[in-house]
């Protein structure tokens, strides 16, 4: 790979877990336990929508070849998607998208504080304002999760089983590969192997408040780097891409 | 009716628009606790970057006049008009003050 | 609160008081003496609008994760959650007249209280959301401006913030439809049955004639309505013909005409038998848009239930450890 498709391959990286999770987001629309909480989603959502933007927009540059960020979000098959495997996972019940957030929310944090000093200057500066939104994120969902279990019994072992469902996909979040290595080197990217302990960290004080046990899972399962997928994502594609790619001349 | 007791509380919100200005209040939500309270309405209050900071109070603890009390509370107050700059008489001569 | 009135004299010079003051522009705050009348009228009309804006996210969200851009996907999102707002602002007006929301929702849930029947209508193509906020909310923007004036203090409030955040709605709306109506023959004939299928329930939106109103009079003295129905209707078409003429697109209604004499536009008539129909709940949706609500209320109780556990929890926790 050339130093251009290594970046270009990095930007997807990030930039389609904005994609993929602000969808799942989506679903929720009309269905939230509380009409405050819908707006609180909803935020999240758009934020993520915004984030894609930016970073899908800068990746279709880099690439050059005349793909936008449209092009890059409707036209690809789930072998060309690059988000993490949890993000594409499906919403289940409050519980889950909550754990599934906190999971996502507390990592995204950590990566973009370190790509704010990165030497790419439009990574740095789309990282520095997605920060902002970011923290809230972890505050809404951290928030969420201590409530659920410290909250009935219902809830706590509701929000322990989401936990644990999701917890076998976080170790991907970490992994580092030649990719990942290149833009390390480069001064781009953020050696997400690094971001682990500070993770496990803050992840295990919210766990403790929440009086909930660290998922005692033994599972892990990757892929989502060499576009090896769930099969959840390509019924997601199949729902977000429907228009653009049935009437391909169309634009909207 | 079945639910109510379960109901998350009431809050009544106010938002300072821009520093220099008093918090005004702005409507409701609810809440289960203060945190939450305060976060909800950053969501559903400043969606359009209509604040710079927020108050949010239990409705419970807001104690208030009543219309009844009107009369007592506010009448009084109509016939002391040496309260008002106007009750005075300066001659213009003396200038603005 | 309302004051106990035994004497009916008493009761006549509240009256009396309480229009008075109506006449005389003054509005009504919560804690004032009022007709137990427009009390309920007031809670009726407001929580039914308050339950319009929360069922209306449900047609829109079901293009939600079907937008074809970005862009669209973010100005939906952002519209839709404004929707969840203007509920939250109306609710909360209504608060103010000693209902719960809980209250409200049971009463939405059992089918006491009606919302409006325009989101009974399915959305079958994405200009159907073009065509919501063209139509849809172009009519009730036409309603919610004349009720920025009303009398109730909390109620005008929350509609002059409606308001302002609505403007958006429509234009973006008018956007989706011009943007399909220029595009591919495709496009333009899914603006064309977008139109067709909304232009009449958007009439409808206004509500009967104003013969045919049966809280009409009483209302437009209270100043809770500002405008007879017909007057707003009209309103709405005589701006809305040109909108679509500009599209190249066909109003559905053969009777349309300009009147030269009358300065508007002389129209067909609504088929008030499908009115009926719907508001009596046998429109395509109903079921399912009731039952989303329904399902999306019972099935948070024990995130709301948690919540408030959690509280209980904390304070108790606080108070042990100031002892």
């Amino acid at each position: 790979m050339t130093d251009k498709e290594m970046l270009f391959e990095y930007l997807l990286r990030l930039g389609d877990n904005c994609v993929i999770l602000s969808q799942r987001l989506a679903e929720w629309c009309g269905k939230a336990p509380v009409l405050e909480e819908e707006m609180a989603l909803m935020n999240v959502g758009l934020d993520l929508v915004g984030q894609a933007r930016l970073i899908l927009d800068y990746a279709g540059k880099v690439e050059g070849a005349g793909r936008d960020e449209d092009k890059l979000a409707y036209h690809r098959d789930a072998q060309d998607w690059r988000n993490l495997l949890l993000v594409e996972q499906p919403n289940g019940d409050f519980a889950v998208t909550m754990a599934r957030q906190l999971y996502f929310d507390l990592f995204q944090q950590l990566q973009f504080e370190a790509l704010v000093k990165s030497k790419d200057q439009t990574i740095s500066e789309i990282a520095a304002k997605s920060l902002k939104e970011i923290k809230y994120h972890v505050r809404h969902s951290s928030d969420w999760v201590i409530r659920l279990g410290d909250g009935t019994d219902e809830s706590h072992e509701r929000m322990q089983n989401a936990l644990d469902q999701l917890w076998g996909f976080t170790p991907e979040m970490f992994d580092m590969d030649a990719v990942e290595q290149a833009m390390v080197d480069a001064g781009i990217g953020v050696d997400v192997s690094t971001l682990r302990d500070e993770w496990d960290a803050r992840i295990n004080a919210i766990l403790t408040e929440a009086t909930l046990k660290r998922p005692d899972v033994t599972w892990e399962v990757r892929g989502s780097r060499e576009g090896k997928h769930s099969e959840h994502l390509g019924y997601l594609l199949a729902e977000m891409q429907f228009l653009p790619r049935a009437y391909p001349d169309a634009s909207w | 009716m079945s639910n109510t007791a379960s109901e998350l509380p009431l809050y009544e919100v106010f938002i300072r628009s821009k520093n220099g200005l008093h918090h005004k209040h702005v409507g409701s939500l609810h809440a289960s606790d203060d945190e939450m309270a305060l976060t909800n309405a950053r969501d559903v209050y400043t969606r359009r970057s209509e604040g710079v900071s927020i108050w949010v109070v239990k409705t419970d603890n807001v104690v208030a006049s009543q219309p009844e009390d009107k009369a007592s509370f506010y009448d009084p107050n109509d016939d002391k008009m040496y309260r008002h700059p106007t009750f005075y008489n300066i001659p213009d001569e003396v200038g603005h003050m | 609160m309302v004051s106990p009135v035994t004497d009916d004299r008493e009761e006549i010079a509240l009256n009396e008081a309480f229009q008075a003051k109506v006449d005389a522009e003054l509005k009504i705050e919560p804690k004032d003496w009022m007709p137990e009348g427009y009390r309920r009228t007031l809670i009726r009309q407001m929580s039914q609008h308050a339950h319009s804006e929360v069922v209306g996210m449900l047609p829109e969200g079901n293009w939600l994760t079907r937008a074809p851009s970005l862009k669209r996907k973010g100005v939906l999102m952002a519209k839709i959650q404004d929707e969840g707002g203007h509920g939250l602002y109306l609710y909360s007006a209504a608060e103010t007249l000693g209902i719960s929301r809980d209250e409200m929702y049971e009463q939405l849930h059992t089918g006491k209280a009606k919302y409006s029947s325009i989101f009974n209508y399915p959305t079958l193509n994405w200009a159907d959301v073009g065509a919501i906020g063209w139509l849809v909310d172009g009519a009730a923007i036409t309603n919610q401006i004349a009720l920025c004036r009303c009398s109730y203090g909390p109620y005008a409030r929350a509609m002059v913030k409606v308001c302002k955040e609505e403007s958006f709605h429509q234009r973006q709306g008018y956007e989706i439809m011009m943007v399909m109506a220029e595009g591919t023959k495709e496009q333009k004939a899914m603006a064309q049955d977008a139109l067709n299928r909304w232009w009449w329930p958007a009439l409808m939106m206004f509500g009967p004639h104003d013969s045919e109103s049966t809280h009409s009079t009483q209302n437009m003295k209270w100043k809770i309505k500002r405008t007879s129905n017909d007057e707003l209707r009209q309103r709405f078409i005589d701006a809305t013909v040109p909108q679509a003429e500009y599209l190249d697109l066909t109003i559905p209604d053969d009777k349309l005409k300009w009147n030269e004499e009358k300065q508007s536009y002389d129209w067909g008539e609504i088929d008030w038998d499908e009115f009926a129909n719907v508001v009596a709940g046998n429109g395509l949706c109903n079921r399912e848009r009731l039952q989303t609500r329904r399902d999306a209320h019972d099935g948070g109780k024990w995130v709301r239930d948690a919540a408030l556990a959690y509280a209980e929890k904390r304070k108790k926790r606080a108070a042990k450890q100031a002892a």
